[in-house]
């Protein structure tokens, strides 16, 4: 049974204690253990890492019981692309791209002599030296992490790992020496925006609840993070549960809520694990739950599972599924601040702002205030996917270029193809082409090119991507995700969908381009929540910045990235045909016709574009076109 | 309170909860299709968007008015996206119009039209889902149904049953039962206000107008109807008549114009109800319990009570509905050959209500395995007839109902009213100078706007705890209160529609607060009209008592229901 912490003095005590059990372990093996390296075959990894290291001797045992394990699973280290990433501590050496293979080398060279294994390390792609550690990896040098500093460094199933790098101090300090007010007060001077994808001032919907005459009140936790190809959200609440925790128990105090809920997609089970872990260790140190370090401030917090719906990413409808009703969104005024959760005044807040919190207590509103731009303060995590070489987690201060983001974290387009486009904000947002890759990156800035930060996904997208099916798959996502409340976004973005299916596939007229403009027009204007008025955003960015590639689709029935299947031509190089009736005989439809020292002719009438005859011809002189 | 400025025109507004009703009251009809005073606010179909002097866009249905504020309605940007919005309803909604049941009626497509829709751009919907005729009172055609939300929000608001809900996302959203059941498979009580508020042909009233048709042209069969208080109030709006006004007259007259044999009073059944009742409150009254005791009259009520709360069926009294009544007293007055003249008898009742199809098929109020009425007609299937038949309505003269079931007392008429029953039965109990009596009753509380009055009677010295209730989401809070003792009452009067019969489900739709309170007046008015008032001085009712049903009261008079 763990003993309850009932005073500050207490967390402190803790704190060197555990701080010095860490320091006492010799060697520490981080195994990350983040969703994308568990994909890559991490848990492997860690499986044969544990195993080898029990019969290392290397490892003290402690007095008490062995509750902290030498090989750790660690948070998500972010560099997804080079995973299983494996960290040896105190030496700071990371390993990429780790297979179960190398981990006797690892243990014997690196554990036991401190020797580095050189084929693991992580080679500059452009100098071609080897990077010792995180810090001479480019795509780790351009980056501040301050969310997520020990996303990574620590085991974010252990609480005492959390506390001895210092977590639940902020909360300490918040509860035993400043007021509600103050609390508000420093969270408002600090600006910190709301990271879900609006911005708005997290300290002012503070305030408001905080001023509702309604005493009974929530602090919410928007953890469903649903934009393809984003996971932010999902690394923090996977890799430093505490630290976002720790914002929320920080926010319950200031606005005097008595109990909390996480939204968390069903999808991250290993988040809910985690999450349901946390809160567990948490309570039993005394750190949520009755009289919290004895304080005498109270709060409780429950997780609650979405269904998959990308619209519960909506304050209302994010509130209405957690009382159990359709996740509808619903129509505002009254806001979320003045009754959201169960008809209460309710602070819903998005993972990553709650994880920015701690820090802003800590060291004060002017500290935080030193990172990033005049009105978009701190850091912002960004998913960094697409055609770019380091994929993977990232965070940075506001202000930065999205070229410094791809070109020098990113490490570039993969495969030297050429950049086309960076799709930012996820399917409420749109793309950033190579002219506007200079600008700073904060939420004012790109406001004015017509895009939004949003949650933090940046797909970028080379000269392979056709830009008008990338439209149809944004358009095809949110037509699906739409809940079917409001007219202008259920049937808006169906019938926006059905015109770019009809342009991708070559049917495509003149006037579509209008009624694509018509339509979002319409969508932007009358949508009920934010998400219809969003819907369109990616079509109308598209149009504005590749409609050159939207005409090429329709006037010429040609898709210039290659890309549309049905507007693809396969011809046979009558100089490189052999005429030996391969292809003839390995299509499906009988699509080509040839006689012997003929070359052969694809009927394109016929064809069904499937590909059958470019696998079929030995001489390859099938092309697509 | 304080003034905002529409379209230049300056505006003052008092507890408007929105300024879509600051809007309305200017005289301006902003259109919309999701909106209904009574229901929550939804926010769905966007045609209600109006515009402030910064052109920020917003709907006027959820937002408050504030004074100094400065908007307009119909900006041709605004008009531009109202077009496109009903266009991409269109576009999705299975547009056989011409044929549909509610063309004319159609909120849609009169909205179309208004705001001149001349094309559909987008798609054609083909029937994609099966229509619903599962339930005797109402039909569901999910291909017409625009996903407004309202039948959702009264059943489940004003109802308390949800019986019907949203499922799936998208356009594949659609309003049906929990696990695509059919309607009659869910906790549906009938009572139709779905098909009220239901503002396209998604969900109409299970017509029974063509047996009646065939019964009315065969020589063979003798057709007899009976009307229902409520319908004499609401049918005349249909021909041009005033609001409210009673036509009962008129109504006998096209009937028999229609072909029915005889046509009678409702009245006269309600009469016969309180007098079953009344008895049935007094015994139970003297006896001391166990109270309360519940009108038997809304079959909403009884089937909600079966449903929700079957520990109170037994409290439930057992007399017939006025309905039942006048239909079980006919029954042994054409068993006479005298009276059937040797044909078959086909009973047709016209009711502001689909609840009243149901309620005939109930097996507790059948009698040798037959049932007292064949069909009943609502008030809106009966206008269908009429119109159909060519008849000037309005320019009909005014004919008595046919005896013996032709009188009823004002009492009787009071019915309809939410609070009717109750009054009528207390008035049997009224003793000492009548009219003062029942001046005193009127004022009691009986009579006003509240879904849930309470009141008490002066009985010889003994004071009766009475409450009337409209609308089953606020029976339901009573009955819990009633079950948890916070509440206590002898005598209770439920109806399932808010304000009673008069908004039926099978009454004429659109109505709005003024044509509300138009029917109920006009009802009370009929009462003021009226010679006899209390139901224990009709003398027809009396006389059949010594005669038709002589010793078999209980037998002809009373359900007997299983509890």
């Amino acid at each position: 049974m763990t003993q309850k912490i009932t005073s500050r003095k207490e967390l402190d005590i803790l704190q060197g204690k555990f701080r010095e059990a860490v320091k006492k372990e010799p060697v520490r093996i981080l195994v990350c253990a983040g969703t994308g390296c568990q994909a890559s075959g991490s848990l492997k990894v860690w499986e044969k890492m544990h195993e080898l290291a029990k019969d290392t001797d290397i490892v003290v045992e402690f007095a008490r019981e062995v509750w902290h394990p030498h090989v750790h699973k660690s948070g998500c280290l972010g560099f997804c692309e080079q995973g299983p990433l494996v960290r040896i501590e105190p030496l700071g050496v990371l390993y990429t791209k780790v297979t179960p293979d190398d981990c006797e080398e690892i243990i014997e060279s690196t554990v036991k002599k401190g020797e580095i294994v050189s084929r693991l390390l992580y080679k500059n792609k452009i100098t071609g030296e080897e990077c010792f550690n995180q810090d001479e990896i480019p795509f780790y040098k351009g980056q501040t992490r301050v969310v997520l500093k020990t996303c990574g460094t620590i085991d974010p199933e252990s609480i005492e790992e959390a506390i001895s790098v210092g977590e639940y101090q902020a909360l300490a300090k918040a509860l035993f020496t400043m007021t509600q007010a103050e609390v508000i007060k420093t969270v408002l001077d600090s600006k910190l925006r709301g990271r879900g994808g609006g911005g708005f001032v997290a300290g002012k919907k503070w305030q408001q609840v905080a001023g509702q005459p309604e005493k009974i009140r929530y602090v919410v936790c928007n953890g469903d993070e649903g934009d393809p190809g984003a996971f932010m959200d999902c690394s923090i609440m996977e890799g430093d549960p505490h630290r976002m925790i720790e914002g929320m128990i920080i926010a319950a105090y200031a606005v005097g809520a008595q109990e909390g809920y996480i939204y968390v997609r069903a999808e991250y089970p290993l988040a809910v694990k985690r999450l349901t872990l946390a809160i567990k260790q948490a309570e039993e140190y005394g750190l949520l739950g009755d009289n919290i370090m004895g304080s005498g401030f109270s709060f409780r917090l429950h997780i609650n599972r979405g269904a998959g719906a990308f619209v519960c990413g909506e304050g209302s409808a994010l509130t209405a599924s957690i009382e159990g009703k359709r996740g509808m969104p619903r129509v505002k005024p009254p806001r979320t601040v003045e009754q959201g959760l169960f008809g209460k005044p309710t602070v819903l807040n998005n993972v990553e702002t709650y994880a920015n919190v701690p820090q802003i207590i800590l060291e004060g509103s002017d500290c935080y205030r030193s990172i990033g731009t005049e009105n978009s303060p701190g850091t912002k995590t960004f998913a960094l996917t697409g055609a770019v070489r380091n994929t993977g987690l990232v965070e940075v201060p506001f202000g930065i270029t999205p070229r410094e983001i791809i070109f020098n974290i990113g490490g570039g387009i993969r495969n030297d193809k050429k950049f086309k486009a960076v799709q930012i904000g996820g399917p409420s947002g749109g793309c950033l082409t190579e002219t506007q890759l200079d600008e700073p990156l904060d939420f004012d800035s790109v406001k004015k090119l017509g895009v939004i930060v949003g949650s933090g996904g940046l797909v970028v997208m080379d000269e392979d991507t056709c830009m008008v099916e990338v439209a149809r798959f944004f358009m095809e996502f949110t037509h699906r995700e739409s809940c079917g409340k409001c007219v202008p976004c259920r049937e808006g973005t169906l019938r926006m969908l059905e015109i770019l299916e009809r342009i991708v596939a070559g049917n495509g007229r003149m006037e579509d381009i209008d009624e694509l403009r018509t339509l979002a027009d319409l969508i932007i204007n009358t949508a009920l929540c934010g998400l219809g008025k969003s819907a369109p955003l990616p079509v109308v960015s598209t149009l504005n910045s590749f409609l050159d590639e939207y005409i090429e689709h329709i006037e010429n029935k040609r898709c210039p990235a290659h890309v549309c299947q049905k507007l693809k031509r396969y011809t046979i190089e009558p100089e490189k045909c052999k005429s030996c009736s391969k292809c003839a005989r390995g299509c499906p439809v009988q699509a080509i016709d040839g006689k012997p020292k003929v070359p052969y002719v694809i009927n394109q009438e016929k064809c069904i574009k499937c590909g059958a005859c470019i696998e079929a011809c030995p001489f390859k002189a099938i092309y697509v076109a | 309170m304080g003034r905002m400025i529409i379209d230049g025109m300056p505006v003052e507004f008092t507890d408007e909860p929105n300024i879509l009703s600051v809007i309305r009251k200017s005289g301006i009809d902003l259109p919309t299709l999701c909106y209904h005073s009574e229901l929550s606010i939804y926010g769905a179909c966007r045609l209600c968007n109006v515009e402030d002097e910064r052109g920020r866009m917003f709907a006027s249905c959820s937002e408050r008015p504030r004074d100094g504020m400065s908007i307009k309605t119909s900006t041709p940007r605004l008009v531009r996206y109202r077009r496109m919005l009903i266009e991409l309803m269109l576009a999705s909604h299975h547009r056989d119009c011409t044929t549909c049941v509610k063309s004319g009626d159609c909120e849609l497509q009169n909205l179309a039209k208004r705001l001149g829709v001349s094309s559909v751009r987008w798609g054609y919907k083909e029937r994609t889902h099966e229509k619903d005729f599962s339930s005797p009172s109402i039909v569901r055609d999910p291909d017409k149904c625009i996903l407004c939300g309202d039948c959702v929000r009264v059943c489940e608001g004003i109802q308390g049953i949800n019986a019907i809900d949203f499922a799936h996302r998208g356009t594949d959203a659609m309003v049906i039962p929990a696990f695509n059941k059919s309607i009659a498979a869910t906790d549906c009580v009938n009572c139709g206000q779905c098909r009220v508020v239901c503002p396209t042909g998604a969900i109409t009233i299970n017509t029974n107008i063509r047996p009646v048709w065939e019964a009315l042209a065969d020589p063979d069969v003798k057709v007899y109807a009976q009307v229902a208080p409520a319908v004499r109030v609401a049918a005349g709006q249909a021909f041009g008549l005033p609001k409210g006004e009673n036509v009962m007259g008129k109504i006998v007259a096209a009937l028999h114009r229609l072909g029915f044999d005889d046509v009678y009073d409702t009245t006269f059944g309600a009469d016969m109800t309180i007098l079953e009742e009344s008895r049935e409150f007094l015994e139970l009254f003297e006896k001391g319990g166990p109270f309360p005791l519940f009108t038997s009259c809304c079959p909403g009520w009884v089937s909600f009570c079966e449903k929700r709360w079957p520990e109170f069926v037994s409290h439930i009294s057992t007399s017939y509905s006025p309905l039942q009544m006048l239909g079980s007293v006919a029954r042994e007055y054409y068993a006479d050959p005298a009276n059937n003249e040797g044909k078959k008898i086909l009973s047709v009742a016209i009711m502001p209500c689909t609840a009243k199809k149901a309620e005939i098929l109930r097996e507790d109020l059948k009698r040798d395995g037959k049932q007292n009425v064949d069909y009943v007609l609502t008030t809106e299937e009966m206008i269908t007839m009429i119109k159909r038949a060519g008849i000037r309505f309005d320019l009909l003269e005014s004919e008595a109902a046919d005896m013996p079931f032709g009188m009823g007392s004002g009492g009787g008429v009071i019915f309809g009213n939410s609070g009717g029953v109750m009054e009528a039965a207390l008035r049997t109990l009224c003793d000492g100078p009548e009219r003062p009596a029942i001046e005193a009753l009127r004022q009691s509380g009986v009579r006003g706007l509240g879904a849930l009055r309470e009141f008490t009677f002066s009985y010889k010295g003994n004071e009766i705890k009475a409450a009337v209730v409209s609308g089953l989401a606020e029976a339901d809070a009573l009955l819990r209160r009633i079950k948890n003792g916070e509440s206590f009452y002898h005598f209770v009067e439920v109806m399932a529609c808010r304000r009673g019969c008069i908004m039926g489900g099978g009454q004429p739709g659109h109505a709005g607060f003024r044509t509300k309170e138009a029917r109920k007046h006009g009802l009370y008015e009929s009462d003021v009209n009226t010679q006899i008032k209390k139901s224990n001085e009709n003398p027809t009712a009396l006389a059949i008592y010594d005669t038709l049903i002589k010793g078999r009261e209980h037998e002809l008079l009373h359900s007997h229901r299983q509890h």
